[in-house]
């Protein structure tokens, strides 16, 4: 492949892979919805089963995002990266299920032991 | 019928979702959310613009993270699709609970399309609650001036955590790279209140980071029909155990 063709195809194949792998496999569940949306029971065993297999996957990936860190995060020790998750999820339950001191509390304890770790 | 909202002008509703949208705490879960896909997608190698796009046509944060680390780890294009596929799957009940709201609204189908887009968790828990009050010739208007402007946020705040990232000394940059997985994972558990749901929970902690170890193939998809698998089967339990309890 060369030439102005070539060229285009390697600018614009990301975004081939994009709507390839990421936009027809996430929409056709959307469509679905829209063509087959009748009579659907919102406790129905279908969703139960969907709303575990999507819970589990984003946990999973997360789960691999502090385990096996790349870049900055990487950078940082594995022990820290794990403790400061454990000490966030602690602080979440313990506010009463709060997003925003789960975060915020692991954040800090990420910050705080790096800026140690660092010396 | 009485006590529903409405708007003079279809522009007008569009205006007022908009408005609720950004005024709602989803707007800054959605900025600090995109900030962290932001950093990741710099971390990993990927263009903003190729985020933003992904913003636009994916629009759904967890399948987004997904693509980026399948992505980025290699993984076959296959695979990275099983796993989108997987995730979005409860993207159906959503939209399948929305649009009772809207149909009846009008008579164009194709109406319907761009709502349907718009779904993702964000806009579909203020819609659920925001649209009965509102009088039905006026829901889609509002509806996707509600999707327009968490998009935006969620399009902006992508640009923001990747140049950040690249800006950061090493300390801040890990800091905003922790924020995916803090908030999803707190976030998660907030949404996990069914048994099923905790099982998937734990279930995928474990599960994904062990098969990646092991380098199993196809460990994502693996992790999420396990998860899902173990889920379903304490679902039933628990279901025998109440029937046959005195």
């Amino acid at each position: 492949m060369s030439g102005v063709f070539g060229e285009s195809l390697r600018e614009f194949w990301p975004f081939v892979v994009l709507m390839l792998v990421g936009f027809l496999p996430n929409e056709i569940w959307r469509v679905l919805g829209l063509v087959l949306a009748h009579g659907l029971d919102e406790e129905s065993e279908m969703v139960v089963v969907a709303r575990a297999v999507a819970t589990a996957l984003i946990t999973g990936v997360v789960a691999k995002l502090i385990v096996f860190s790349t870049g900055a995060l990487g950078a940082m020790p594995f022990s820290l990266r794990v403790g400061a998750a454990l000490g966030g999820f602690l602080a979440f339950v313990l506010a009463k299920r709060s997003v925003f001191a789960g975060v915020a509390t692991g954040e800090a304890l990420l910050l705080i032991g790096g800026y140690f770790a660092s010396f | 019928m009485a006590g529903l909202k409405e708007f003079s002008n279809q522009p007008a509703a569009f205006r007022a979702g908009a408005r609720s949208a950004w005024t709602s705490v989803f707007a800054l879960v959605l900025a600090g959310t995109y900030v962290g896909l932001g950093a990741l997608a710099h971390d990993f190698g990927f263009s903003p613009w190729w985020l933003a796009a992904s913003t636009i046509v994916v629009w759904a944060a967890p399948a987004q993270v997904i693509l980026l680390s399948t992505l980025a780890n290699g993984s076959t294009l296959i695979e990275a699709a099983i796993a989108v596929t997987l995730s979005a799957i409860r993207l159906f009940p959503m939209v399948v609970a929305l649009l009772p709201l809207l149909r009846g609204a009008t008579k164009n189908r194709r109406a319907l399309w761009l709502p349907t887009h718009f779904t993702a968790i964000s806009m579909w828990v203020e819609s659920l609650r925001l649209l009965p009050g509102i009088a039905l010739p006026f829901r889609i208007a509002f509806c996707n001036g509600l999707g327009l402007a968490y998009m935006a946020v969620a399009f902006a705040f992508g640009f923001v955590g990747f140049y950040l990232a690249a800006g950061l000394p090493v300390l801040l940059a890990a800091a905003l790279l922790f924020l995916t997985p803090m908030s999803f994972i707190t976030s998660t558990a907030r949404n996990s209140r069914a048994v099923s749901d905790k099982v998937a929970f734990v279930a995928g902690i474990v599960l994904g980071p062990l098969l990646a170890w092991y380098q199993v193939g196809l460990d994502l998809m693996w992790t999420g029909i396990m998860g899902g698998a173990l889920a379903y089967g304490a679902h039933r339990l628990r279901r025998v155990a109440m029937e046959t309890a005195p």
